[in-house]
């Protein structure tokens, strides 16, 4: 008899950078209890949860074996409008989050880039956001989360219970078991608008010293950093740097200040040719993007903008065209910082691979998660279209980020070495003692975490 | 604020069904036998377009407590009910079904029996109240017979004259019987099934539903195309159709 959630279909999948592309077997539950008879059921080797597939590379992928889909275990189960903690299932993304809590006047916590990630995703990631140097990652607002572990046992992990596989979760990758559902508290905010500082920096160590100095002054710090420029302009960028604005001070136009106004949505719905984006086409954006500019304080933006900038452009990943894309997003220690940085912008510039801004932050402290990728310091992502030669490209940037005492982020990640991974996270040993202890029979398991030897393989 | 009864609720076309009249400010009574999806399905509701949901453990397929627990159920509903929305249907194997009897008649009692004594007690007491709405969940598979899903297929066509009949009926008492003949939904019913096309999203179907029922319809195919690709199929002769791979 066919058990309903347990069909699988076979067919290629990605990651958002669309590269690499795999073969899987992809299960979709629709009943909460599917997911233990899934691991349970021996269909295939093993299996990874996936969400939003917003991950760059390999992380929700698993070539010929099973990759289990909660977008349909998405229901919010409880909210307490006192303390804005939030229940929900993994699936459930952050834009529905935004969309049914904003309105009451609760935002994300914690958000990256995009709100099409799942709760899920962000805390196996242990995502950060503009406010990493405040706020640190989504760790820090998880209550507690139930785990499905690979046994097929419930487990409720918050930091003062099993912490140990509460902070193996948070970076995890979806290895430790399979989040089923947490509590999320979520931040009050009085409007769905941010006031946003604009300043230019000619270069990136104007960018990171003022950073260093006023960031304490901004909920949000970010830098868009041309990654083209060189010489005396070498990483030349525009800080972006806001606070959730008040109520009050919102102009008088606005009505509702917790509704956002909307915006036209674009899709791009071909791929581009491979190259429409070339270091001259992306050089001239990224000068325009410079030039266009001022600096300038007190902007009011709505969070759409703000936040969730490429959103508005739905499948922007085939801007790369079909040969895909890698995003690289690696952290430096606050010591080897600037140096490691200039080595890592001279040498992109260098190589004149285009790629449009890069995203630089100065980075708060580290949590205890045993793979949680934030460190002290300064992290620098970029997007890289999937060419001929990026892989040994990347391989030099990765040696160039370890000879500074840098790490490079799973979520992202395409092209990782086991080796180099396993001189970037310190804490690798005592995670895959755990895997073992948690997963004796290999039952999660992903194509990242084959690659990067998380599991054995 | 007006109610529906939603039998079968943990579906996901009855969860976008139950979503879509959340949407429109009606208040909802889940009934299915599993009851932590149920609890689930209920608070997400609630959440999410701020009605009141109430969920009803109930097993529709048990005579029992469609006897005792329906009518409890719907006297509970009050006035303010406004309809049902019957969901309760499984695919089922139909493979094994051939020498499995127990498949084939978990199969057409899902599908046809015990829809059918669910609704019976429902017409009874819309048929008392003059008004209100009965809408059920066929199949297009109900309009012909084929051999991949006939045992399916036979139990929704016995569903489809069920509510012809009932239609027919409570139109004195001014209750609306609605059949909603849905071709191929994205859900875990066909998910995995090779040879599907044109599948639609439960919600674009929960929308069809609820349109269906505020208009004058009787029988309803969602997405409308249904309408056309199943007569052209009906129009195949059977000497020919017998032949068909289908």
């Amino acid at each position: 008899m066919i058990v309903s959630g347990i069909n699988s279909v076979t067919t290629p999948l990605a990651g958002w950078g669309r590269y690499p592309i795999e073969p899987c077997h992809l299960f979709r539950p629709e009943r909460r209890r599917e997911l233990a008879a899934i691991l349970a059921s021996g269909a295939q080797r093993d299996y990874i949860s996936r969400g939003l597939g917003r991950s760059y590379g390999d992380a929700a992928l698993n070539r010929e074996s099973g990759v289990i889909s909660h977008l349909r275990l998405n229901r919010f189960l409880a909210f307490d409008p006192e303390t804005g903690v939030l229940e929900c299932e993994a699936g459930v993304s952050f834009a529905e989050i935004l969309q049914y809590f904003l309105p009451r006047g609760f935002f994300l916590p914690v958000t990256p880039g995009t709100r099409f990630v799942t709760v899920g995703g962000a805390i196996a990631a242990d995502v950060h956001g503009k406010n990493h140097h405040r706020d640190g990652t989504v760790a820090n607002f998880i209550k507690d989360f139930k785990l499905l572990t690979p046994g097929g046992e419930i487990l409720v992990c918050s930091p003062a219970s099993h912490s140990e596989i509460f902070w193996a979760t948070f970076g995890g990758m979806g290895l430790t078991g399979v989040i089923v559902s947490a509590r999320l508290a979520l931040r009050r905010v009085e409007s769905a608008y941010v006031f946003v500082d604009y300043q230019k920096t000619r270069n990136f160590e104007e960018a990171i010293g003022i950073m260093g100095e006023s960031d304490r002054q901004y909920q949000y710090s970010v830098a868009w950093i041309d990654c083209l420029a060189t010489g005396a302009s070498l990483g030349r960028a525009i800080l972006m740097r806001g606070n959730h604005a008040p109520a009050a001070q919102l102009p008088k136009r606005l009505r509702d200040p917790l509704a956002a106004p909307s915006h036209r949505e674009w899709n791009l719905p071909i791929n581009l040719p491979g190259l429409a984006l070339n270091s001259l086409t992306v050089g001239a954006f990224n000068a325009l993007f410079y030039a266009a500019h001022r600096n300038t304080t007190q902007q009011l933006v709505d969070f759409e903008k703000f936040f969730f900038l490429l959103d508005a452009i739905h499948n922007w990943n085939r801007l790369y065209g079909k040969r895909g894309f890698v995003q690289y997003q690696f952290a430096l220690p606050p010591e080897s910082g600037r140096d490691g940085l200039a080595a890592i912008l001279e040498r992109l510039a260098r190589s004149r691979r285009s790629s449009f801004l890069g995203v630089l932050k100065c980075f708060g402290d580290a949590n205890p998660g045993l793979l949680s990728f934030p460190i002290r310091g300064y992290t620098l992502a970029l997007d890289l279209p999937a060419d001929r030669g990026l892989k040994p490209f990347l391989q030099e940037l990765d040696q160039l980020a370890l000879r500074y005492g840098g790490r490079v982020y799973l979520a992202k990640d395409a092209t990782l070495s086991a080796e180099t991974f396993a001189a970037m996270y310190p804490q690798l040993e005592r995670f895959r003692a755990l895997k073992r202890q948690l997963d004796p029979k290999g039952v999660l398991a992903s194509s990242l975490a084959r690659r990067v030897k998380l599991v054995e393989s | 604020m007006p109610s529906v009864l939603i039998l079968g609720a943990t579906s996901a076309i009855a969860r976008a069904i139950a979503a879509e009249f959340a949407r429109h400010r009606s208040e909802l009574i889940l009934a299915a036998r599993d009851a932590e999806e149920l609890t689930a399905l209920a608070a997400d509701l609630n959440l999410r377009y701020g009605v009141k949901t109430q969920a009803q453990c109930l097993d529709v397929l048990d005579p029992a407590a469609v006897e005792t627990s329906l009518p409890a159920c719907l006297a509970a509903a009050g006035e303010t009910l406004t309809g049902v929305v019957l969901c309760v249907g499984t695919m089922g194997d139909e493979e094994a079904a051939r020498a499995n009897q127990a498949e084939a008649e978990r199969i057409l009692n899902t599908n046809f029996t015990g829809c059918v004594l669910a609704l019976n007690v429902v017409a009874n007491h819309f048929e008392k109240r003059k008004r209100g709405f009965i809408c059920a969940l066929s199949s297009v598979a109900g309009d012909r017979g084929r051999q991949s899903n006939y045992l399916y297929g036979s139990a929704k066509a016995g569903l489809s004259a069920y509510l012809q009949g009932l239609r027919n009926r409570l139109f004195r008492s001014g209750v609306r019987v609605i059949t909603i003949k849905p071709g191929f939904v994205d859900t875990s019913m066909t998910f995995g099934r090779p040879g599907l096309f044109l599948l639609a999203s439960p919600e674009a179907i929960a929308r069809g539903v609820y349109k269906a029922i505020n208009s004058g319809k009787d029988v309803v195919y969602l997405p409308w195309f249904w309408r056309w690709i199943m007569l052209v199929i009906r129009l195949v002769p059977e000497g020919i159709f017998k032949r068909l791979r289908l």
